[in-house]
């Protein structure tokens, strides 16, 4: 099936969301649709959707014009969606879900379930998408979840398949086997809109590449089109994709943590017996698949969870058993996973934000009132220096988009001085623009002699900023690496592959694609991945 | 609930160039408001139009002569708004007398009904600021009642310092039961709103026995009221004894200010407003939220507990079973309209002390029940809880509805 879409135009208020935007899809390709946060992607792929109705252009299907004004007729046309906020009903079975809205009954009004589990175990063979259709929803990993609203676009007969951010939920393991699925569907004959910000996916899996940015089409591309140049098609300036950094000068120890366990509430051991110093200087990254403990060591390093063993000095400190309050003062900076969840709180202005850690010390309260105007001009230079897009200092942080809330955060944190930074995920759910920016802050706190530890899950990320790193895998710390090994080997040892089997494990890796399955990472701490990311 | 700095009104939707006027109306808070008690007022006519014996016998031959049923029932609508307007603003007639009391005299009772509403609706609305649902108004204003009865008719004290001690007993009570609450949820996470509730039942059981105990309960024994509060415990009227306005008004006013220093000035309010807008973030930030629950429940306590004190040493003699007098779960609305911060407060509980005041003369001048201004009151309530149908009725284009009905329906999520 072809679907073009002709000059479509979508406005809200005095806001052009869409600007006569232009875009073809082939059969049988995978087209992505590149650009940053807001840029319109998800808007254009709602009016193909039927949810909004266009105020301009058109849509044709195999060349025949067509009009949508539910999801139902865009479905009938043969064109899929999966939302990045997955549909599902979590107490459902994968057969119940697939079915839901379409299911069939036998005499009596009884759904006929032994056909819907029989259509779904067909749909998964046809296209390699392995899911277990008895299994209830809630129970399964995003990865799978995301593979359940596949198969139900795809059993009912969607011949173009749209994938909003479908990468944003997925650990890197999940994303390259998303990757295969995309390309056995392709081959299968279904188009495939891929929406995304990623450079580094569109490259692997597009055949071609539509940028947008402001509403507007800047280019179509082949995948052939360098990094570099995808980011500043986007961004519309020039974009430096690596950080220029100078080796590091670590000086003395900060951070010393010996032997740290964390038991969360449910008795399972989140961080077991992990030992590391990170000195003044130098960038020390946590790398691993997400929910292998890094979260909970985070949160234990700030005060936030209790130690269930171990100690952590800082500065020759016991800050063991120190609250967050302490810990804050005594020089360490935080920027939590999930900025919406424990960065920032939504309905206070950016002037209260900025100064969440700090409102009770000079300058800005004197004795028990607060400084208004200290927190105003604060407010003020905080902003210019941050470049943080904003039309006033007293709009609510919900106003601003995700690159510019992390913006706010780390302005706040590195606005005093620290002994330590404390890192994690600073990127997640940044366009390509403000990755940049937060990545030089990074770089410029380590060259103030500020330690850093940074948590990720983005191998690039790790790979272009950590002076050395750490690769948590369930709860330990499985190897320590120096800067400039292969991502291979980190990627290895993400997966769980031992530093001492990693000589042979490369041997054999030629054999494998990528690290090897779902590794069973505790559940546990998976559940609260997604509801971050849900939020 | 979404703040600012530097006001307390809640901060406008980003602004849209080129937006129809009647949008921006419709977002406007203060518009919804007033046009919501408009609506509640037609309501409320139209209840009273029913209520009237004349316009209900001209209903039965409405199809023969409707115009009989419109001229009683728009008639019974004025002379009804009328009484409610002279009860409690000014009345003509009462005046003519030329007594000052004839002149203020509905003024004074509209303020002597508003100063506990005030003080209990400022109670409700700093502890929804902190995310808290505080439905204990009753039993906290039960408790300062008590403490500062109990000092007002026990102790033996110099004038000045006496009525001092019994104001200052009286906070105290309320603070007590209201941080009991606090501390349940900081220590155990029970949920505010179920803890307040039955701490109302233990406080007006509680009352009820003390007023059968000696010492506390006026002889003969014969009936379940207190001794009598003692003169140099009594806060001073401001208008004569005619009027029972008394020095209780300032210390609500005075409450006001205090919260509104408290939630837009000072550190600690910056702490109780973090955790009530997101505990996790506040965590993060070094806040401890179990003293912010603690302490927010504490200070509305203390609030609820002067509305007591206004009720026990400002209005009535002695202490009697229905000392609340409602005031407790009418501060929740109060908190409502004047949408949880100080201005907003005093200009709802003035509102709902007229309505107080002049439905008194609407029932005994044109018989119209007095629950109607609950119907009122209520009406109010609803039409701004629900924003989206205010919008609706007056054809204003706004924010979502679910926007206002989310802001007050947050507490619950505690």
């Amino acid at each position: 099936m072809k679907l073009e879409l002709r000059g479509i135009t979508k406005r809200f208020g005095s806001l052009i969301a869409n600007d006569s935007i232009d875009l073809v899809v082939e059969p049988g390709e995978i087209h992505a649709l590149l650009g940053e946060n807001g840029a319109g992607k998800s808007t254009l792929m709602n009016v193909l959707y039927g949810l909004y109705q266009p105020d301009g252009g058109q849509i044709l299907v195999d060349d025949e014009p067509v009009s949508f004004h539910d999801p139902g007729d865009a479905m009938a046309a043969g064109i899929g969606m999966v939302h990045q906020h997955f549909m599902l009903i979590p107490v459902f079975t994968v057969a119940e879900n697939v079915e839901l809205g379409h299911e069939r009954t036998r005499g009596l009004g009884f759904l006929d379930k032994r056909r819907a589990r029989a259509q779904v175990a067909e749909v998964s063979k046809k296209y390699g998408l392995e899911v277990p259709p008895d299994a209830l929803v809630a129970d399964l990993p995003v990865g799978v979840q995301q593979r359940v609203e596949i198969v139900k676009a795809l059993i009912r007969d969607a011949k173009v398949l749209i994938l909003d951010e479908p990468t944003a939920v997925l650990t890197p393991q999940e994303t390259d086997e998303l990757m295969d699925v995309m390309r056995s569907l392709r081959d299968g004959g279904t188009s495939i809109v891929f929406i995304t910000h990623k450079l580094r996916e569109v490259k692997a899996v597009a055949d071609r590449i539509t940028v947008i940015r402001r509403g507007k089409v800047v280019g179509e591309v082949g995948p052939e089109t360098p990094a570099p140049e995808l980011a500043s098609m986007m961004v519309g300036r020039p974009v430096q994709l690596t950080v220029d950094r100078k080796p590091a000068h670590a000086g003395e120890p900060v951070l010393q943590v010996e032997g740290a366990r964390v038991v969360d509430a449910r008795g399972q051991v989140s961080v077991d017996d992990v030992s590391f110093t990170v000195h003044a200087g130098e960038i020390f990254a946590i790398a691993g698949v997400q929910g292998n403990g890094q979260t909970e060591l985070t949160e234990a390093l700030l005060g936030i969870l209790p130690l269930d063993g171990g100690r952590i000095t800082l500065d020759g400190r016991d800050v063991t058993r120190a609250d967050v309050h302490d810990i804050l003062t005594a020089g360490v900076g935080y920027v939590p996973e999930d900025r919406l969840h424990d960065g920032l709180i939504e309905g206070f202005t950016i002037a209260e934000n900025l100064i969440l850690d700090a409102h009770d010390t000079a300058p800005f309260a004197r004795g028990a009132s607060l400084d208004l105007a200290r927190i105003r001009s604060n407010a003020e230079e905080r902003v210019a220096e941050y470049d943080v897009r904003t039309q006033s200092v007293d709009a609510p942080a919900s106003t601003l988009s995700g690159g510019n809330q992390q913006k706010v955060v780390l302005a706040r944190e590195l606005s005093r001085p620290l002994r330590l930074l404390v890192a994690s995920q600073p990127t997640r759910g940044v366009d390509v623009g403000s990755m940049e920016f937060v990545h030089k802050q990074l770089v410029a706190a380590r060259d103030q002699g500020t330690a850093v530890v940074l948590v990720s899950t983005e191998l690039d990320e790790v790979l272009g900023l950590a002076d050395r790193i750490a690769v948590m895998y369930r709860g330990s710390i499985i190897g320590e690496v120096p800067s400039g090994t292969s991502a291979e080997e980190i990627g290895l040892l993400m997966a769980g592959t031992r530093p001492e089997q990693l000589d042979h494990a490369k041997l054999s890796a030629a054999a494998v694609s990528g690290p090897a399955g779902n590794p069973a990472f505790g559940a546990d701490t998976d559940d609260r991945d997604q509801e971050g990311e849900a939020r | 609930m979404t703040t600012t700095a530097e006001t307390e009104t809640p901060p406008a939707p980003a602004p849209e160039p080129e937006t129809p006027r009647r949008r921006s109306l419709g977002s406007n808070t203060v518009v919804v408001t007033v046009l919501a008690f408009v609506a509640a007022m037609a309501v409320g006519g139209i209840l009273i139009a029913f209520a009237d014996e004349q316009t209900r016998t001209a209903s039965s031959y409405f199809f023969a002569y409707p115009w009989d049923t419109f001229r009683y029932g728009f008639a019974a609508i004025g002379n009804g708004y009328l009484a409610l307007f002279e009860g409690a603003i000014f009345d003509p007639g009462r005046a003519a007398n030329g007594t000052l009391n004839g002149y203020l005299g509905p003024i004074s009772e509209t303020l002597t009904s508003a100063t506990p509403l005030i003080l209990g609706g400022l109670s409700v609305g700093l502890a929804f600021r902190a995310g808290l649902f505080n439905i204990g108004g009753q039993g906290q204003i039960i408790l300062g009642a008590v403490f500062a009865g109990f000092v007002g008719f026990h102790w033996d004290m110099p004038i000045g310092i006496h009525v001092i001690a019994a104001v200052l007993a009286g906070a105290l009570g309320g603070a007590l039961w209201g941080g009991l609450a606090g501390l349940l949820k900081a220590k155990t996470g029970a949920h505010e709103v179920i803890s307040t509730i039955m701490l109302n039942y233990v406080a007006l059981d509680l009352l009820g026995y003390l007023l059968g105990v000696k010492g506390f309960q006026a002889p003969p024994y014969g009936q379940a009221i207190s001794e009598n509060i003692d003169d140099n415990a009594r806060l001073p009227h401001l208008l004569g004894s005619s009027m029972r306005v008394n020095v209780s008004l300032f210390i609500a006013l005075l409450g006001a200010v205090f919260f509104w220093w408290l939630m837009t000035r000072s550190t600690l309010g910056f702490k109780l407003r973090a955790v009530g807008g997101n505990q996790f973030a506040a965590r993060t930030a070094g806040i401890s939220v179990e003293r912010g629950y603690i302490v927010v429940m504490l200070i509305a306590g203390a609030l609820a507990g002067l509305a007591g004190v206004a009720q026990i040493l400002g209005t009535n003699p002695a202490i009697t079973g229905d000392i609340d007098a409602g005031i407790g779960f009418d501060a929740i609305t109060v908190a409502l309209l004047g949408r949880a911060n100080a201005g907003g407060t005093v200009l709802a509980g003035l509102l709902f002390g007229a309505l107080r005041a002049g439905g008194v003369q609407m029932q005994s001048s044109t018989g119209t029940p007095v629950d109607l201004v609950e119907v009122i009151q209520a009406l109010i309530v609803m039409f701004i809880a629900a924003p989206a149908l205010v919008r609706a009725i007056f054809r204003l284009r706004g924010r979502g509805g679910a926007v206002g009905a989310g802001e007050l329906a947050k507490g619950w999520n505690g």
